[in-house]
């Protein structure tokens, strides 16, 4: 293992993280919420101190820098990020308890949005914005911005590659433009783009900058930190509306929107995950209007908020517009459905991912005919392409560890003494990303009441969801520690 | 490949010069006819410059890599822009730009053997029943070849009262009989065993088939034992005309490689001599059954099964066609050679070149190689424009048999006439020496 080009790397990782937080820091000195810019003074100096230490102790690395230490890190850098980040809600008072507090800030930069604080509009100004902020970091990956805006080091022998791998979400990540650097500085500037985007579409719909800003940024990130109580429901139509759209565009591939800038319309138009994704949202909102008949008053209040519903768990958002707890059970099945399914793979959103199921299933079909024909050779195909073996054995392998990972967590925090339903929701709303899930975890409740093991539990499923499993799973395995 | 040219080109009396790496091969060329040879490498300028490419016509160039073959015809063509150039190009990746290759190697003629075959052999799987096609007009008509089995409706029958049956215009320009061709008049009699050869707008193929009361249930599903080039090129195209394809190939890491080139393929993974794995992908009841394996002994054995099994079609590639005599008595189905069919391509376009006024736009050998059938265009120089057939006497053994008026096809009889832009299909003996349009007429 290079430790001291890891180093280096968290070290540069933790500048980042402190040049974002300092206009948090502005904001409460502007609304005069002294408590939260001690915290944040306090934290920044932390985050400065452990970034030079770290660069410190990384100087004169080597260059050498191999999957492992790819995987190794984004996994450190990630948890080291959140222990600094959530020091801001501690010292501030605003959530005293360090666990929630990490839970909260995990549970933010994974994009998850499960919160443990009953009333969010109690919160200072400054720590709701570093709060939905982190969405925004967390959704497109602070390491993909990172090799966004530098060099990183000897860009010459690829390594980088490893970096956006681990950290973006999909089955088959590639490259957009032949250089490291400008793919993710396209990734982001799409991001920025959509973000502002989401930003002038609410801001028209009369809401203030500040709500309009950290609901965009909740929105962006798929995360789902609201800044009400009520997450949406106490918006206008015209809103909810607006955010249905956008958390749908936030849970495309990128590197569509990529395409269609390129001007490549039909390879959009073609792909089947695309296809997919938009074939599941349109059945799902359809099946729960029919199912709703009569709970709502009228069919565009159903259809609203069948489609907010389904657009914001799909994407694996989690804001809300209603207690989706209270819908028929039918209702709900869809919904526990659809958070399993996830996003496109590529997107800012958390779950299995679309481009996986299909290719889950692919492999299915090829398994069923070579009952038939033991002797046929098949190949899976993707957009008319054939797929590597070992991709599918990656996505097999991927299946196997979220199953287990699910079970195991599952099993851990029914010591609780819940609900199976609000466990295994629970679960399931923090490893795909979500937040709310059902019962006593539902959108109108929160995750206080589980005890500190649980929640600490759930903080290893948001990162080990969020970081599709590997990038955490490698921190346990003693292979990876091991000198060669 | 270069021997086969060099053979029918040889004997046609061209000056031929032949460059080969191998003196081996050489020498046996210069032995067996009567040809120059170069030894080294074909796309080196020197050896193209002893070879004597500056006064030359055309350079055929049929080694076994493509990019030799596009150095060779670019090198050349360099050195001199009067040459003619024809590159055989296999690769299956080149196929779908050989349009553009040929504009940038400036190539007259880019030959592909093994798609060739594959046109073919869908050609014939598309019309069950005939055992060879050839296309003349721009596909408007073809010469089909057909052989009379015991139950056929034609047996003993003379070709006069032949309308009366087959009820649509057609003609039959060469019957080859146990052995030799024979133009047939009016008062001939076909026998069982015959091979008749019909000429037919492609229109009335499918009528003609229906009234023979030969069976054409459409073609299904289709087996192709190995998987080579012939095979990938065939399978894409059956798959485009939505036939299910089976292909059965020995080799594993080929086996992966189709698959992913043809996803709408079952590619079987196994030895396609082995009776039992025949039997378990259901020879019994599909369609058709093409042997291209890169052995001609096995294709002739796998066929040989195919027909016992009573597999309605069967097709056979052979590599070599050396051994025909003895073919004709096996029940081997349709055979398409590779190297044959692009040699008279090859031949074709060669002819064409040496005169290149009234000169034939298309050429086919039929019935084993005993006749020819030949398209010309009608031009101002050609004699007897606007006479009535009845009229004009041809030399024996030549049949004039159909003309195309633009689109519109004629089987001609007595009071038929041709005219200028019209063109014209010849049957005649192989050899008559007939190289235009006015070769035809007597005197």
């Amino acid at each position: 293992m290079n430790y001291k080009m890891m180093g280096r790397f968290i070290g540069k990782i933790l500048i980042v993280e402190a040049v974002f937080m300092v206009p948090a820091l502005f904001i409460s000195l502007w609304n005069r919420e002294f408590a939260a810019v001690y915290g944040f003074m306090w934290t920044l100096a932390a985050i400065m101190g452990t970034a030079a230490l770290f660069l410190f102790l990384g100087r004169g690395s080597k260059k050498k820098f191999y999957a492992r230490e790819g995987l190794a890190c984004v996994g450190i850098s990630w948890v080291v990020m959140s222990f600094l980040g959530c020091l801001p809600f501690c010292i501030s008072g605003a959530i005293p308890s360090f666990v929630d507090a990490f839970f909260e800030i995990v549970s933010g930069f994974t994009t998850t949005g499960a919160s443990v604080v009953p009333e969010v509009e109690k919160l200072p100004m400054g720590i709701l914005y570093w709060r939905s902020f982190s969405h925004w970091l967390g959704g497109m990956g602070v390491l993909v911005f990172l090799l966004a805006i530098s060099s990183a080091g000897g860009g010459e022998n690829g390594f980088t590659m490893h970096l956006l791998r681990a950290e973006s979400p999909g089955p088959n990540v590639g490259k957009l433009v032949p250089r490291m650097r400008k793919t993710a500085g396209i990734l982001y500037l799409l991001y920025i783009l959509l973000t502002i985007l989401n930003i002038i579409f609410l801001l028209a719909g009369g809401m203030s900058l500040f709500e309009a800003v950290c609901t965009a940024y909740g929105t962006a990130g798929t995360g789902g930190f609201g800044i009400k109580n009520d997450s949406i429901a106490g918006y206008s139509p015209y809103i909810q509306n607006v955010c249905t759209v956008f958390m749908l565009l936030f849970g495309v591939n990128f590197s569509c929107y990529y395409l269609l800038l390129v001007r490549q319309f039909k390879s959009v138009l073609l792909d089947e995950e695309l296809r997919m994704y938009l074939g599941m949202v349109a059945g799902s909102i359809l099946l729960i209007v029919l199912n709703l008949r009569g709970v709502y008053g009228t069919l565009e209040e159903t259809v609203r908020h069948a489609a907010f519903q389904v657009a914001s768990i799909m994407t694996t958002t989690g804001f809300a517009t209603t207690d989706f707890d209270l819908w028929p059970s039918f209702s709900k099945a869809i919904l526990l459905f659809l958070m399993v399914v996830g996003a496109c793979a590529g997107s800012t959103g958390g779950g299995f991912k679309c481009g996986r199921i299909l290719l889950m299933l692919k492999s299915l079909r090829r398994s069923v005919h070579q009952l038939v024909h033991p002797r046929q050779v098949q190949a899976i195909f993707s957009n008319g392409h054939p797929v590597d073996e070992k991709v599918l054995q990656n996505t097999n392998a991927y299946l196997a560890a979220y199953v287990s990972f699910v079970m195991l967590s599952f099993l851990l925090i029914s010591t609780d003494g819940f609900s199976t339903t609000t466990n295994f929701s629970a679960v399931l709303a923090c490893f795909n990303n979500i937040g709310p899930g059902f019962d006593a975890v539902g959108p109108t409740c929160n995750f206080a009441s589980y005890s500190i093991f649980s929640k600490l539990v759930l903080v290893v499923d948001m990162l080990a969801g969020r970081l599709e499993i590997f990038p955490i799973l490698i921190l346990f395995s003693r292979t990876t520690w091991k000198r060669k | 490949m270069g021997a086969t040219l060099t053979r029918q080109l040889s004997a046609e009396g061209y000056d031929l010069t032949v460059i080969d790496f191998n003196s081996k091969v050489l020498e046996s060329s210069e032995e067996r006819y009567d040809v120059m040879v170069v030894q080294g490498n074909c796309a080196s300028m020197d050896v193209l410059r002893q070879a004597g490419v500056k006064e030359a016509d055309l350079l055929i160039a049929v080694v076994g890599a493509d990019e030799v073959n596009l150095l060779c015809c670019v090198t050349a063509h360099r050195m001199n822009p009067r040459l003619h150039t024809i590159a055989r190009v296999r690769n299956p990746e080149y196929t779908d730009q050989i349009y553009e290759m040929r504009d940038m190697f400036a190539l007259s003629m880019a030959v592909n053997p093994e798609r060739q075959a594959a046109v073919e052999m869908e050609r014939l799987l598309r019309y069950p029943g005939f055992l060879k096609r050839d296309t003349f007009a721009k596909g408007r008509v073809e010469i089909v070849e057909l052989r009379l089995d015991a139950k056929s409706k034609l047996c003993n029958v003379a070709l006069n009262d032949m309308n009366n049956i087959v009820k649509c215009k057609i003609l039959i320009c060469a019957v080859l009989r146990s052995g030799t061709a024979v133009a047939p008049d009016g008062n001939f009699v076909l026998r069982e065993g015959d091979r008749i050869f019909v000429t037919a707008s492609t229109d009335t193929l499918t009528v003609l088939l229906k009234n023979l009361g030969v069976i054409t249930h459409k073609t299904k599903r289709v087996i192709l034992c190995g998987g080579g080039r012939v095979s990938y090129y065939l399978a894409k195209l059956l798959g485009r005309s939505g036939i299910g394809v089976q292909i059965i190939e020995r080799n594993q890491e080929r086996c992966t490689q189709l698959a992913a080139m043809l996803p709408k393929v079952r590619v079987i993974q196994g030895d396609a001599t082995n009776q039992f794995l025949l039997e378990s992908e259901g020879i019994s009841d599909c369609d058709a059954l093409v042997t291209m394996t890169g052995v001609d002994e096995l294709n002739m054995v796998v066929s040989l099964y195919g027909s016992s099994c009573g597999v309605p079609q069967v097709i056979t590639k052979l590599g070599r066609m050396d051994n025909t005599n003895i073919l004709g008595n096996l029940s081997l189905g349709s055979i398409v050679s590779p190297k044959e069919l692009c040699c008279t391509a090859i031949v074709r376009y060669v002819r064409a070149m040496k005169n290149q006024t009234g000169a034939a736009l298309t050429m086919h050998t039929i019935a084993d190689g005993q006749m020819e059938a030949m398209e010309f265009a009608v031009d101002g120089k050609t004699l007897h424009c606007g006479e009535p057939l009845k009229k004009l006497k041809l030399k024996k053994n030549v049949l004039l048999v159909c003309i195309s008026k633009g689109a519109k096809v004629e089987i001609p009889n007595g009071d038929s006439w041709f005219d200028k832009g019209d063109t014209l299909i010849v049957v005649a003996g192989a050899g008559k020496g007939i190289h235009q349009l006015n070769d035809i007429f007597e005197g």
